[in-house]
């Protein structure tokens, strides 16, 4: 598929006379997972902020699943999902009922609602604790059923703001697998971390700098270009130009 | 003597809920850099409650620099340093002022023991008259480090001090930890970071309130069992599945753009084997080489083992 | 020593950079002093008034002239009929309205009973009280005046139409109560926040882990309050005195002697919450909403406690607002002094150190 999720160009969020993003360009391709890193306070959230419609450009364009960041933010909200590691489910509620809720937020007919949870619960392997409350779950597991519930209704892209922060390597494996598998399902992922090697999980990868992306490539690409072994040390070449101080 | 020692410690927070700790024991010798290492929930935060007097454990015993956790709190309180996980000072104090109000509740002066934080101090000394509320976070926790060792405590205990700050700040971080070990103070850090693990002399590796192993980074990545393979091709997700489908797979998970594997059984299941199952799937430039494991290979297959 | 000041000094740091804290401290009581006080303050100012003299004579019109004199009324309107005057209230604007009958001079030099009738609107019954106590009190005050050295019974009766609740409690009553309601807010909403906070931002760990003693964290965190409420107390007695006009009778050492036994225990009482609670919501739920109602219900100064049941009688004892409130009232207004008030003071001493005992018995040395 040859659409763009996501295009960006020269989108622009200025707070007083501070760039908290700066003129970043960009495009991600349908189905294709996309690293979204920076260090903290480089404007990584302010600018995933404008992406999801909770906030307005300053200035620039950039349009989400098609829909413009100025005119369509109802639109746009409704064909993406989100995750973060502070957004998570109601702990009072069931693994069923969460699912029930939030399919219906986004519309999920009755029907559609028991079909898709009741896959999902089988493929997470949930099935004995469908009926548990969620904050009960270990936190693992709490991360990978709010991401299958991010994208209950298929979105055209799902943004994931440090997804696995915490997570044991096994779990977070599992989780990885999961983004694969909504990726080859045709969902766009746009993923933020801190886990350096997860960087190297996606596509092609972003890295911010003082609101600016100063590099945006392959991972493969990036450690040639930046002749480093690792993506830690591409991370640390570029953040360490840093002048700004974070938050 | 050792500085830190715990015995078959166990706490759980209620009967519902799975314990915390289950039979832990460890030992910290002097002046080391010893690591907790484990995720979320592991039971690191518990262990650093029960060492610094904060929680009582349900069994075993413990000792911090020669005094019983319960009996000679009241000591342990005035020789260690604690940075608890979340960032924990007054947020509308400037850095000098919780700086000097640390010192003092620990009956010091900032001035008497200058010289240990100097270097980390004078990298946020420019800022001391702002709030540390408005900090960023790799400056918060140099400045919760100052203050967890402005008494210069025998024993240093960090909770996880790097999660959530970048991976510069997170570099930095752990040169100042070098640097103190220098001066002879006893470190016991945590972190969810496996990378990590390799900047302490000694770690635990750490698993729902399970201790999986105690030993050097180095030893602990001898003890790998069996080999470890990188597999390389174009199409990663792909391969992980059919890779996974192979009759003599033990293990295969993601690194990165490669997937990490390992055979059940290493007379039978050449890798050779598997490369021509994997043409028979139609993949292409297909390349396997094995690999030293690093701490988090060692991690995951501990982990399953214990399933 | 010098651990406790620097905490001290610490506590008066997070007062006075948090704008929150300080308009509770020092908005809230001055709001609700003068809301509650003139809200309930029936002290009215030039309202309007209708004179209906049917009499006529010197007397009428004498009494007449003082009325417009006062500061209290101005009068609306003369020789109006009857009627006129329920046209008027049915507008609003006038509340009251004075009669005198045919040959009021007259029954009043003859040393008949003199009567003139006071009509007031009762729809609001605190200003019609008011009213026509005013009026009451001019007319005591022109007979003083035509007669100084009375001794024939020469008298003016005024005769009132409408409802009179003799028991309803007047502004003097009510300064006191909310005096003690704005105290007991205030200090127990303070102190409790300002410990669960520590908790919440997981300074409380550091402190625990630290050589300074858990006995001394509570100390130190109630004497910044014990402090703050003391200025607190003073801005409301300024208050009460200078804008609600009320009298202190008795001795202000004793006053204010009394009043830090109350905050002292409120103080108490908010540590007490603090180690009950985990979250500075919860803290202020308790303190605030939990501490309000009680006050108000069962302190006596809205409600008054002999009509209440006995379990409700009960109640308001465990209440040191309760108590409190009768201490103020003796000392402020009857200007009694230790001799009067010496068992209410013990009650309320001996709920002091009780809860202190418990909120310090109660702060744990270490977590949960």
């Amino acid at each position: 598929m040859s659409e763009k999720a996501i295009v960006c160009k020269d989108l622009t969020k200025r707070f007083g006379d501070f760039f908290a993003v700066n003129h970043i360009s960009f495009d991600v391709d349908q189905g294709e997972i996309f690293g979204f890193l920076g260090a903290n306070g480089a404007g990584k959230t302010t600018a995933m902020r404008m992406l999801c419609g909770l906030s307005y450009p300053t200035s620039g364009e950039a349009s989400v699943a098609g829909y413009n960041v100025f005119k369509q933010q109802e639109d746009i909200k409704r064909n993406i999902g989100y995750m973060s590691q502070k957004f998570s489910l109601y702990e009072s509620l069931t693994v069923r009922e969460n699912i029930r809720f939030y399919g219906g937020v986004y519309g999920l007919s009755d029907k559609q609602l028991k079909e898709k949870g009741d896959e999902l619960i089988t493929k997470l392997g949930m099935e004995k604790e469908a009926k548990m409350m969620v904050g009960s779950l270990p936190l693992g597991w709490k991360q990978k059923l709010a991401f299958s519930v991010a994208i209950i209704h298929q979105p055209r892209i799902v943004f994931l703001d440090e997804p696995t922060g915490g997570v044991d390597p096994v779990t977070r494996r599992q989780f990885w697998d999961l983004i694969y598998d909504a990726a080859d399902s045709g969902i766009t992922v746009f993923v933020t971390t801190h886990y350096m090697d997860e960087a190297e999980y996606c596509n092609r990868i972003s890295v911010m700098v003082d609101g600016r992306i100063d590099a945006l490539d392959t991972p493969a690409n990036l450690k040639q270009q930046f002749e480093a072994a690792s993506m830690n040390e591409v991370f640390y070449a570029l953040a360490r130009t840093a002048k700004r101080s974070a938050d | 003597m050792d500085t830190v020692t715990l015995q078959n410690v166990s706490k759980s927070y209620g009967k519902n809920v799975p314990p915390a700790l289950q039979d832990v024991s460890f030992s910290v010798k002097k002046g080391e850099l010893f690591g907790l290492i484990g995720p979320d929930g592991a039971g690191k935060s518990t262990i650093f409650r029960i060492l610094t007097t904060l929680l009582l454990s349900d069994k075993g015993t413990a000792t911090v620099a020669g005094y019983d956790v319960v009996k000679n709190y009241h000591e342990i309180r005035s020789c260690v340093g604690y940075m608890p996980g979340k960032f924990s000072l007054y947020q509308d104090l400037t850095i000098e002022e919780n700086l000097h109000f640390f010192a003092t509740l620990f009956g010091t002066t900032v001035e008497a023991n200058y010289a240990l934080i100097k270097d980390i101090y004078e990298q946020i000394a420019p800022f001391k008259d702002r709030r540390a509320g408005k900090l960023s976070g790799g400056m918060k926790q140099k400045l919760a480090l100052c203050c967890a060792l402005v008494h210069r405590p025998e024993v240093l205990f960090l909770d996880e001090p790097t999660t959530g700050v970048d991976a510069v700040s997170r570099k930095e971080f752990w040169e100042m930890l070098q640097r103190l070990k220098q001066e002879g103070i006893t470190i016991v850090v945590s972190t969810p970071y496996m990378d990590e693990a390799s900047l302490c002399e000694r770690i635990a590796l750490i698993q729902t309130g399970q201790i999986l192993s105690i030993d050097t980074p180095a030893n602990i990545i001898k003890a790998y069992p069996g080999k470890l393979y990188a597999l390389r091709a174009p199409k990663v997700y792909l391969l992980l599945k059919d890779t996974r489908q192979y009759e003599g797979m033990a293990q295969c998970y993601a690194a990165g753009d490669t997937l990490h594997l390992s055979f059940k059984d290493e007379a039978k299941d050449h890798p050779a084997g598997l490369l021509s199952w994997l043409e028979s799937k139609g993949h292409k430039g297909v390349s396997i080489e094995e690999i030293t494991p690093d701490i988090e290979d060692c991690f995951i297959a501990k982990t399953s083992i214990h399933e | 020593m010098k651990q406790f000041m620097v905490f001290v000094r610490k506590e008066f740091y997070h007062v006075f950079r948090d704008r929150r804290t300080l308009l509770i401290l020092f908005g809230l009581p001055v709001m609700q002093i003068l809301l509650f006080g003139y809200a309930l303050t029936t002290e009215i100012k030039n309202a309007e008034i209708i004179v209906v003299d049917h009499a006529g004579d010197a007397a009428s019109q004498q009494l007449t002239t003082m009325i417009a004199a006062s500061k209290y009324f101005d009068i609306n309107a003369s020789d109006k009929s009857d009627e006129d005057i329920y046209k008027a209230f049915k507008k609003g604007k006038v509340k009251c309205a004075v009669v005198f009958p045919i040959g009021f001079g007259n029954d009043l030099l003859n040393g008949e009973v003199a009567q003139i009738q006071i009509i007031a609107d009762a729809s609001d019954p605190n200003t019609a009280k008011t009213l026509t106590n005013y009026l009451t009190a001019i007319t005591a005050e022109y007979q003083q005046q035509i007669n100084p050295t009375a001794n024939i019974p020469m008298r003016i009766e005024p005769v009132t139409r409408m409802l009179y609740n003799p028991e309803l409690n007047g502004s003097m009553n009510f300064v006191p109560g909310v005096m003690a309601l704005v105290l007991m807010i205030i200090c127990t909403t303070l102190t409790s926040v300002s410990i669960v906070r520590e908790k919440e931002m997981g300074t409380m760990e550091i402190l625990l882990v630290s050589p300074f003693k858990p006995t001394y964290v509570v100390l130190a965190k109630a004497v910044p309050y014990l402090a703050l409420s003391l200025i607190d107390l003073i801005i409301i007695l300024l208050l009460a005195v200078v804008a609600l006009n009320m009298p202190i009778r008795g001795s202000i050492i004793l006053l204010l002697l009394e009043s830090t036994l109350f905050i002292i225990s409120c103080l108490s009482l908010g540590l007490l919450i603090s180690s009950v609670t985990r979250s500075q919501q919860t803290a202020m739920m308790v303190s605030m909403m939990g501490m309000m109602l009680p006050t108000i219900l069962f302190t006596g100064f809205i409600f008054p406690l002999e009509n209440m049941p006995w379990p409700l009688q009960f109640i308001s004892n465990l209440l040191p607002s309760r108590w409190f409130y009768v201490i103020v009232k003796a000392v402020m207004l009857k200007g009694l002094g230790i001799g009067v008030i010496w068992k209410e003071t013990l009650v309320l001493a001996g709920m002091t150190v009780l809860l202190l005992t418990i909120s310090i018995k109660s702060f744990k040395t270490r977590l949960s």
